[in-house]
């Protein structure tokens, strides 16, 4: 048996295997965020929520996802059939590829490549395709118009997403998320992580997320009271369910993006206490608690707002930074505080 | 055949096709999006060869930003190109000829290449061997070191275009009014309302 | 290291912080407020800068591996071109300023386009050959279309630019064959290649893309679509700079690289370069004549002049090229003259450039009537004047590298030529009273004219030294 495992058709298997596990971690936990986060808004608006299904409405999103898959596909008259059914695709498959680089512990990781920051930072700008591609091949107003915001919106906050990630980039010395985290390790704990050093940041880099992933107070592609739903008005069954899905499993990757960059990823908060691929999920699970619970409390941006933000506030604040960190890491100042990289870390 | 083969043919392929119906699709949105897919084609194919860093650097840049302006152009500006492809015909002698004369180079730099004498001396080594720094290091090492004044000379030449793009895009129109946030954030609730307490019956 | 290096590239660096000080001071403060006095700055450093490298310079120093190149040669393009820049931007300041165009950004995209030149000049390396390039052309692209609202400048700058990427394109592809058989972007590279004059079908075509770029860059023919309607339709006084600074950067890069990389290929470019020369004297002298707006008129006669200029590189020589900096130095001394009357060309306070409107001038203004004379007269090659020892140096360089047919050439169409400038003259003295000009030339246009007329005479006496000058810079370059 050992043999099999170490032909070809054994490593394909075994990587295979390994893919589907990821996949199948996202897919379960995507059900649960769903649920999560409705129950929250549910609780901060003082309602119950979803509670009919299953214990507690556990199994809402399960009966939600069966719904929209037996429904029928309805394509517009005038849409162009390639294009619009592309797109909730390429959202969806993009929103997982990233995954793929995404560590849970020390060395568990699908594919432990070099620029691995780059490769989600890529992909995460991919996606803005499923976006675009679905709001023009609808061929209807409310959802080009829906396309054209998210766009543009997605593209001025990747700017500042980048330069932050640039910041973490020299305090460590690396592309890879393996030695992002290790370079957090140390015997402070929690203040050993990067969101001590690059405070600041960490809120920045939080908001740009928000306004990445087309989440509340940014979810102006979508904004009901104006374009009815954005670029997914004309989607309806299957293709609006991957939409959907891939926004969330996108939002879950900011999670894990903020917990692998500024809070250690796998590593323990409280010296001593082992690591361990639970405390990336926790880390995980509480993020996605702030996404729903911003959702829930602060009212949406008007359009204008967010592009100031974006350009006049973010990008300077996040370029300063870049400089900031790169003087701070040559000089070693602190000894070595932002230059992990000079200490071994 | 190894994987790796298998992968070269693949993407190699598909940058072909992608750049043939880039040409010939009729809808000027869809010639995007297959120019978007051998943008992703060429970027397997640096992976492929070991240059991951400019890999990502390809998709970051061309078609996370480039190719989605590219997108909004076409997709926002009514040409059309159906009537410009006709108009276009009329040069197909021209461009069949520039076609035959760019292919015949191509043939001479894969029939009858001919290297000057010495090349390996001149050719040099600029980066460090991938043991020694990867990839994405040895390129900042000769980016910010040998190319140094080439690296700002590209500044200034996106300095001049930024400049440019405001100079004959901007108009500072004077009469509308403009929202200055600073100063309503700052604006002082006592100053700008006033509470009355209105007795029942009386009014102000 | 870099420090040793970048102190070799000290007028570049002073001059790319005044370009970035400028642009934030202007912006942080009244905004086209400042155009005037920032354009005058703009004009005192440029001179400053000159003089700089003027009197600092000496020996040949090599920055960054030999990407960039401290001669006598680059210098004394570099003073030609800070010093035609600067008379530009202060005989222009009025022009822009009457027509609302005075932007201080204007100024400033002049600075960056100076500092690509001044790279271009100096460049030892391929690639930096390229940044250089478009560094200035990208800024030329914007200020050509400067006057947004009318449509005659918008289409020169798009015309401008479509070309200008087309010959970028032209250029890079040609060095991207060099590279493949070289096996390196440096000059010095290419040269030690090509020793013995062993030069491969892949190098030659190479070579070929090359020329043709920086043919198109000089508005050589037949590369030359763009220069009459991108000289009709910018502004005048930007028109002004494109006849002068970027043509000489453009003959110094084209002299740099056919000697510096491709010396041992002198047969080889010398065909190409002389072809070019004959087609553009020939090409410059015959459309002139049909014109009637003088700056396309203008732009016909820069190309008939590059092709004169040409005609000292193609001989291949160090004194070809010694020439050749001559010429280029009388030429752009020449268009700032001409330049400076071309702008204030007024009637009923509006700026008309039809060369109708030019008859009996001279009865009105008979001081300035006489200084254009001069001027085209010395344009046409006519003897007593500067004009002429440019044209006879490039002529006897020709002659004496054994190319007589190429010479015999350059005087007939010198003689073609002169057709249409005496036209000009003509019309000033003899011509009907119809419209007649009635705008008041302001000091500065006013002083260039003169001066310019001043130099076609005094120069004769002995061209001022440049003479030695130009024959030290070809001596750097050629060897």
């Amino acid at each position: 048996m050992d043999g099999f495992f170490s032909t070809t058709a054994g490593l394909g298997l075994i990587i295979v295997a390994q893919c589907l596990l990821v996949i199948g971690f996202v897919m379960v936990s995507l059900l649960f965020l769903v649920y999560g986060d409705r129950k929250i808004w549910a609780a901060v608006q003082m309602r119950r929520g979803p509670n009919v299904v299953g214990v507690f409405g556990l199994l809402q999103t399960v009966a939600d996802a069966l719904k929209y898959v037996v429904k029928e596909v309805v394509v517009p008259a005038g849409a162009d059939r390639t294009v619009f059914m592309l797109a909730p695709l390429t959202s969806f498959v993009l929103a997982m590829l990233a995954w793929a680089v995404i560590p849970f512990n020390d060395t568990w990781v699908l594919s432990d490549i070099n620029v691995a920051i780059l490769f989600v930072f890529a992909v995460s700008s991919l996606e803005v395709y499923g976006v675009i591609m679905g709001g023009w091949a609808s061929n209807s107003k409310y959802p080009f118009l829906g396309s054209l915001r998210s766009a543009a919106q997605m593209i001025s906050y990747e700017v500042s997403i980048g330069l932050i990630i640039v910041g973490v980039i020299i305090s460590t010395g690396s592309l890879n998320f393996g030695d992002i985290v290790r370079a957090q390790d140390g015997d402070f704990g929690l203040f050993n992580w990067y969101w001590l050093p690059h405070f600041p940041m960490v809120f920045l880099f939080f908001i740009s997320c928000l306004a990445e992933t087309n989440r509340p107070p940014f979810d102006l592609p979508e904004a009901e009271s104006e374009l009815v739903a954005g670029y997914q008005v004309e989607y309806s069954s299957t293709p609006f369910l991957l939409f959907m899905a891939g926004e969330y499993i996108a939002i879950f990757l900011m999670c894990a993006l903020i917990s692998l960059l500024f809070f250690g990823g796998w590593l323990s908060p409280i010296p001593g206490l082992p690591d361990g691929a639970l405390w990336m999920v926790a880390k995980m699970a509480f993020f996605f608690f702030l996404f729903a619970m911003v959702k829930a409390i602060v009212p949406r941006y008007r359009y204008d707002q967010l592009m100031r933000l974006g350009w006049k506030v973010f990008l300077p604040m996040s370029l300063a930074w870049v400089v900031i960190v790169a003087f701070l890491a040559k000089f070693e100042v602190l000894g070595g505080f932002w230059a992990r990289w000079a200490i071994g870390g | 055949m190894g994987i790796a083969d298998l992968s070269f043919w693949a993407f190699a392929i598909t940058l072909i096709t992608g750049g043939l119906f880039t040409v010939v699709a009729r809808n000027p949105v869809h010639s995007v999006l297959w120019l978007i897919l051998s943008f992703l084609s060429a970027a397997g194919l640096f992976v492929l060869i070991g240059a991951e860093f400019v890999a990502m650097l390809l998709i970051i840049v061309y078609v996370g930003a480039v190719a989605v302006l590219f997108l909004f152009v076409v997709m926002m500006l009514d040409v059309d190109f159906a009537a410009l492809k006709a108009e276009m015909a009329t040069y197909v002698p021209v461009a069949g000829l520039i076609g035959i004369v760019l292919l015949m180079q191509l043939g001479i730099a894969f029939g009858n290449w001919q290297f000057s004498e010495g090349i390996e001396g001149r050719l040099g080594n600029p980066t460090p061997s991938l043991d020694v720094a990867h990839n994405t290091q040895a390129l900042g090492l000769i980016l910010y070191d040998r190319y140094f004044l080439l690296f700002q000379l590209a500044g200034l030449i996106l300095l001049v275009a930024m400049v440019g793009a405001i100079v004959l895009t901007l108009r500072h129109r004077v009469d509308v009014k403009r929202q200055d946030v600073v100063a309503q954030m700052m604006r002082d609730p006592k100053k700008a309302m006033e509470l009355k307490d209105v007795k029942p019956g009386q009014g102000l | 290291m870099i420090a040793a290096d970048l102190a070799i590239m000290i007028p570049e660096i002073i001059l790319a912080i005044f370009a970035m000080a400028g642009l934030l001071m202007a912006v942080y403060t009244t905004k086209d407020g400042m155009a005037p006095a920032l354009t005058f700055g703009t004009a005192i450093v440029l001179v400053i800068v000159a003089f700089y490298i003027g009197v600092t310079g000496e020996g040949t120093r090599i920055a960054f591996d030999g990407m960039f190149v401290d001669d006598a040669f680059a210098r004394f393009a570099k003073v030609t071109i800070l010093l035609s820049a600067a008379a530009v931007l202060v005989v222009g300041q009025d022009y822009m300023q009457k027509n609302n165009l005075l932007r201080f950004e204007y100024p400033m995209l002049v600075v960056l386009a100076v500092i690509g030149m001044m790279v271009m000049v100096s460049a030892g390396d391929l690639i930096a050959l390229y940044m250089g390039l478009e560094l200035q052309s990208l800024a030329l692209y914007v200020v050509a279309a400067l006057r947004r609202d009318s449509v005659k400048s918008t289409e020169a700058g798009l015309k401008y630019f479509v070309l200008g990427a087309l010959s970028s394109g032209l250029l890079l592809y040609g060095a991207s064959l060099v590279y493949g058989f070289a096996g390196t972007t440096g000059f010095a590279g290419i040269i030690d290649a090509t020793a013995g004059g062993d030069v491969s079908i892949g190098l030659l075509l190479g070579l070929v893309f090359v020329t043709a770029g920086l043919a198109f860059k000089v508005s050589a023919a037949p590369f030359h679509m763009w220069t009459p309607d991108v000289y009709e339709g910018a502004p005048t006084a930007i028109t002004a700079l494109f006849a002068t600074a970027p043509k000489v950067a453009a003959m110094a890069l084209f002299a740099r690289v056919v000697h510096d990389a491709f010396g041992n290929a002198v047969g080889d470019w010398q065909q190409i370069v002389a072809f070019l020369a004959v087609f553009s004297m020939f090409l410059g002298s015959i459309a002139a004549i049909g014109q009637t707006d003088i700056k396309r008129l203008m732009a016909y006669s820069s190309i008939a002049h590059m092709g004169f200029a040409l005609m000292g590189l193609a001989s291949g020589t160090a004194q070809g090229v010694e020439a050749m900096l001559i010429y280029m130095a009388i030429y752009v001394t020449m268009n700032i003259g001409a330049f400076a009357f071309i702008m204030t060309m007024e009637k009923d306070g509006r700026h008309i450039t039809t060369i109708s409107s030019l008859a009996s001038f001279s009865s009105r203004q008979p001081a300035k009537a006489m200084a254009l004379l001069l001027l085209m007269f010395s344009l046409a090659g006519v003897p007593p004047l500067l004009g002429f020892f440019g044209k006879y140096a490039v002529l006897w360089a020709a002659i004496e590298a054994d190319m007589i047919w190429l010479a015999v050439a350059g005087v007939i169409a010198s003689v073609i030529g002169a057709y249409y400038y005496l036209r000009i003259v003509y019309l000033m003295y003899f011509g009907e009273d119809r419209e007649g000009l009635d705008g008041r030339m302001t000091l500065a246009p006013f002083v260039a004219l003169m001066a310019a007329a001043i130099i076609m005479l005094a120069g004769i006496v002995n061209l001022f030294g440049i003479e030695g000058l130009a024959e030290a810079a070809a001596q750097t370059l050629v060897n």
